[in-house]
């Protein structure tokens, strides 16, 4: 019991009843901000103590919580926690100050807004921490109410629409995880039962058994993450919520879905996962190419990048059930270079958008002689979310690619072609927006400002940052992963170069 | 010739339904003797005093279980937490009654039952401010019968309780100040039927005692077992006696009042009814199953798992197009009597616990909820039409925060006590191998997510109606009944741990 953990859940919680109590609008702003500061800096503490040669799970936290049930107050850090923990971190201060001024013209509690994104890092962190399967569950699920509220309350015209679906879809995958959750729960002996997930690993879960409750996971991490056909939820979502709410969702909230897969899944059901596999690796090679061509189709800058991301998450669960340490290694990596890349590409589409007024890609063009450095901004958001090599999502995206080969040859080569897809929707909305003559709407738009600028700063730098040095995050990642991948009892196929160099 | 002999009593056993039933009689005279002008403070006070002090009583009791009255009375550990359940449920309605300042004619009870609505009469007695004060004495008396209920061990006592709350009931429905002649049909409603149920009851339990020879549960239970084969006459009596235990807990198909009556009622009676009579009857009902019809496990456990899934799925449905707040909610009340019945057919401790843990939890945020319902008001009384709640978060928001809290816990989202509740039911009902109705259960969760959720929505992000209700500002007791109601709903959602374990503790029914 070491009590970092803790602290670090805590801590955003805490700081959002101290936003939603302190007098005055902008104390409450800064108090926020400050409060998501300093779980910045918690985390690189937490992080400079975590030994990546250590153990799965460190600087755990344990205490019964609902002793009658089983329940516990069990924190762990793995190195795939820890990644994913730093993404949210980084990216809460930034969508906290992407908000600084908008917020006061969506005339709705801008108290409100504030506390409830610090509620809803609370959730998000405690949730990648979680090592008890019941807490995870709660804050899965509890992490839906404040998400609601920030986007029925701050979003767009449809924003009840969005909100409502949004809802609506999560919550129907967490009730069949439920189920699930209460039948693993039983598999254990009366008397003895926990929902430590070290406790329920342990357990010998038959086959048929296994099944069952791998799916009933699957289904609200698949709604989550989230995957084809149960994703038509996130471009409402993240259409109609406020730009950095968007950023938010699909960079932060929805890794969750994918995390869930790799720490809870994986280990929970490896028999299952195993069987399972090629049937979720043909499901995500769907989503990756058929979200990549409606992206294409989209009018919509904001519809746009939810499809990209929807097509990335793909790309993500391609690599998580490729089962090979490259390719899992390489979603884990993934899944935080898309937070970024993501988060980057909704914060700088929400400020074209802010000065349009507009979300549709025709009252656009010529946007870079007004405002060079906005197209700049665009160019670099959109280039890391094609994977252009030197961007992190490029090491990730070649990492999953290769790994899903050495298992999946065909399923790898389809999703190759996402790359060329990306390309196209992403430059297309370059060349209409930013290209081109300007029109008279579109002259007078003013560059970016000083704020907006230290917002997307971080972000690129760490793009570029982890696309050059990927090194050291991965190492801590794929300890993780050669952890997990152990449990559920799979090896890495050899290359098939070599074997046949060996035979001759 | 046999010669009487009268049965010990122990009467410390008995103390606290002896003492809210005695404060009843109480109020009554105080309604005869005592000036007008002092009978509702008096009746406020006895009350009051009286439910403290049974719930005292029940306090010191706890952990103990005794037979007494000749085997026909049990206070064991289900009745206890039944029975402190109950008086913590009618004491907040009590307090709840006395709420003057939201009705600017007076509380929400109508001036003189008798009068005819919309007469001379009635606006005179407006006009003099009289109150008809013998609410509380009607109350007592209801939460007497329900105590006495969940502690009765024969059939016989059992109607007799059950007579003995519902009869008070049926008075408090047709009561209310406002929207008259809907409050006496609902009341006319409950009663006719109501009086069918127990009309079903007691001819099972003739039939019971036909097949038995027995009324009392031991009895019943005994003979059961000697009786291997399955006997016609005592199939059709357990289900007549069911029929008239299933009604009071709105089950389907013996729901049809629910809705009528809760909105009719005067809403401070509805949370009471609400909340109580559902923990009344349905322990009620688990004892008559669990230990006078143990042995035939196997026939209810069939039927009441097909009235459970019918009831969550006809609940959850039909509420999905109420645009009444008050039959939205009567509608919540049927869908969670199929959630309950859930925890009962997992039989074993599990099942009781969990349904006990139901109880409170849904009852608490029952009586939060209709306190929530009386303070939004436009001229003519509480606007319970959906419509008129649009935009209530702009205006109010925290009574609208209140409001969908007990939503969320309806809904049995996590940190709030419905989803401790929900959770344990259904782990029970897994567990007891009833998989295929958890899997219905939750489909109907999924779907009464959607109506609550509904309500928030148009409560938050909806722009309020130019010239839509007010909300009033409560009395100090009012207040503190809503302030409660959502700190337990948090706090049984978070830590859980103590009544789960009083729940489990509780979980053995005495034979």
């Amino acid at each position: 019991m070491t009590g970092w953990l803790t602290a670090l859940v805590l801590l955003p919680a805490v700081g959002a009843a101290a936003t939603a109590l302190v007098p005055g609008v902008r104390a409450a702003k800064i108090v926020a901000i400050a409060t998501s500061l300093l779980v910045l800096a918690l985390t690189v503490v937490v992080g400079l103590a975590f030994d990546s040669s250590g153990p799965l799970y460190q600087l755990t936290d344990q205490v019964a919580w609902i002793a009658p049930l089983g329940v516990y107050w069990s924190l762990g850090l793995s190195g795939i926690s820890l990644a994913l923990v730093a993404l949210t971190a980084v990216a809460t201060p930034l969508v906290l100050g992407a908000m600084w001024a908008e917020v006061d013209d969506t005339g709705r509690s801008v108290k409100a807004y504030y506390a409830l994104v610090l509620v809803l890092q609370a959730m998000v962190i405690g949730a990648f921490l979680a090592t008890d399967v019941l807490l995870f569950y709660i804050l899965f699920e509890a992490m839906l109410v404040p998400m609601y509220f920030l986007i029925g309350l701050y979003g767009g015209e449809k924003r009840q629409y969005a909100a409502v679906k949004f809802l609506l879809y999560n919550l129907a995958g967490g009730l069949v995880m439920l189920a699930a959750v209460i039948g693993l729960y039983l598999q254990g002996e009366p008397g003895e039962r926990s929902f430590l997930l070290a406790d329920l690993v342990a357990l010998d879960i038959p086959a048929g058994t296994q099944l069952w409750l791998f799916v009933g996971f699957m289904v609200a991490f698949a709604i989550k993450a989230p995957l084809w056909p149960v994703h038509t939820w996130l471009p409402d979502a993240a259409t109609e919520a406020p730009a950095s709410q968007a950023a938010y969702l699909s960079g932060v909230v929805d890794k969750v879905g994918t995390f869930g897969m790799i720490a809870l899944v994986l280990p929970l059901f490896p028999d299952a996962s195993g069987r399972a596999a090629p049937w979720v690796v043909g499901l995500a090679v769907v989503s990756i190419v058929w979200s990549a061509l409606v992206a294409i189709g989209q009018t919509d800058l904001k519809r746009i990048v939810a499809y990209a991301s929807i097509s990335h998450f793909g790309v993500i669960v391609l690599g998580i059930f490729a089962l090979t340490t490259q390719a899992t290694s390489g979603s884990t990596f993934y899944m935080v270079s898309h937070g970024l890349s993501t988060t980057a590409l909704f914060l700088v589409v929400g400020f074209m958008i802010a000065r349009r007024g507009s979300r549709q890609l025709a009252d656009y063009g010529g946007l870079q002689k007004p405002a060079p450095i906005l197209a700049g901004f665009l160019l670099v958001a959109g280039l890391s979310g094609l994977a252009m090599p030197g961007m992190a999502t490029f090491v990730s995206e070649f990492l999953v690619l290769l790994g899903t080969f050495s298992r999946y040859q065909v399923a790898a080569a389809v999703a190759t072609v996402s790359i060329v897809l990306a390309a196209l929707y992403i430059l297309i909305m370059y060349q209409r927006t930013m290209t081109g003559p300007v029109t008279p709407q579109t002259e007078s738009v003013r560059d970016v400002r000083g704020r907006e600028a230290v917002l997307v700063a971080p972000l690129f730098a760490l793009l570029l940052l982890l696309g050059f040095v990927p090194g050291p995050l991965l190492t801590s990642i794929e300890d993780g992963t050669t952890q997990t991948l152990a449990e559920v009892g799979v090896s890495d196929p050899p290359p098939v170069f070599a074997a046949e160099g060996a035979g001759q | 010739m046999q010669q009487f002999v009268a049965p010990a009593i122990d009467y410390a056993a008995l103390l606290p339904i002896i003492v809210v039933l005695g404060a009843g009689v109480v109020a009554i005279l105080v309604d005869a003797f005592a000036p007008a002008r002092l009978r509702a403070r008096l009746d406020v006070s006895v009350s009051v005093l009286a439910l403290v002090a049974a719930l005292v009583l029940l306090l010191v009791r706890a952990g103990t279980s005794v037979v007494t009255a000749g085997g026909a009375v049990v206070v064991d550990g289900p009745a206890l937490l039944a029975q402190a359940a109950i008086v913590v449920f009618t004491l907040a309605s009590v307090v709840l009654y006395t709420e003057k300042r939201l009705d600017p004619a007076g509380d929400s009870f109508a001036p003189a039952g008798a009068s005819v609505p919309g007469s001379e009469l009635e606006r005179v007695l407006t006009l003099q401010r009289t109150q008809q004060t013998e609410v509380y004495a009607l109350t007592l008396f209801a939460a007497g019968g329900m105590m006495t209920m969940v502690s009765a061990n024969d059939l016989l006592t059992m109607f007799v309780a059950l007579e003995v709350l519902s009869l008070p009931l049926y008075l408090l429905s047709s009561l209310a100040r406002r929207r008259r002649l809907l409050s006496q049909e609902s009341g006319l409603k409950y009663f006719l039927l109501g009086a069918f149920a127990s009309a079903f009851f007691l001819y099972g339990t003739a039939l019971v005692y036909g097949a038995t020879g027995s009324l009392d549960l031991a009895g019943i239970d005994a003979a059961v077992s000697a009786n291997v084969g399955v006997e016609p006459l005592l199939l059709v009596g357990m289900g007549l006696v069911a029929v008239g235990l299933l009604f009071k807990i709105s089950a389907v198909p013996f729901q049809f009042w629910t809705p009528d009556v809760y909105q009719g009622a005067p809403t401070v009676v509805t949370g009471f009814m609400a909340a109580a009579t559902k923990v009344a009857a349905f322990v009620a009902l688990m004892r008559v199953l669990y230990v006078g019809l143990g042995g035939l496990s196997a026939d209810w456990t069939v039927l009441l798992s097909v009235v459970a899934g019918i009831t969550m799925l006809v609940g959850s449905v039909l509420a999905l197009s109420q645009t009444d707040i008050k039959r939205m909610l009567a509608y919540s009340s049927i869908a969670h009597a199929g959630f309950l019945l859930v925890g009962l057919v997992a039989a074993g401790p599990a099942g009781t616990a969990s349904a006990l843990f139901y109880l409170v939890a849904y009852g608490v945020a029952t009586i939060g909820a209709f306190a929530v319902v009386t303070l939004v008001r436009d001229a003519g009384g509480e606007a319970t039409h959906l419509s008129a709640w649009a935009g209530l978060g702009r205006r109010s928001p925290l009574v609208a925060g209140a409001f969908s809290l007990f939503l969320l816990s309806f809904a049995g989202i996590p940190l709030t006590a419905g989803f401790i509740a929900k959770l344990s039911v259904f782990a029970a009902a897994f567990e007891g191998g009833q998989v295929l109705l958890v899997l219905v259960g939750l489909l109907a969760s999924a779907i009464a997510a959607f109506f609550y959720i509904r309500v928030i929505v148009l409560m938050f992000f909806s722009d309020p109606a130019p010239d839509g209700p007010t909300v009033g500002v409560p009395s100090v007791g009012t207040a503190v009944v809503v302030a409660v109601a959502a700190t337990l709903t948090v706090l049984l959602g978070v830590l859980p741990g103590s009544l789960l374990e009083l729940a489990q503790q509780a979980s053995e029914f005495v034979r």
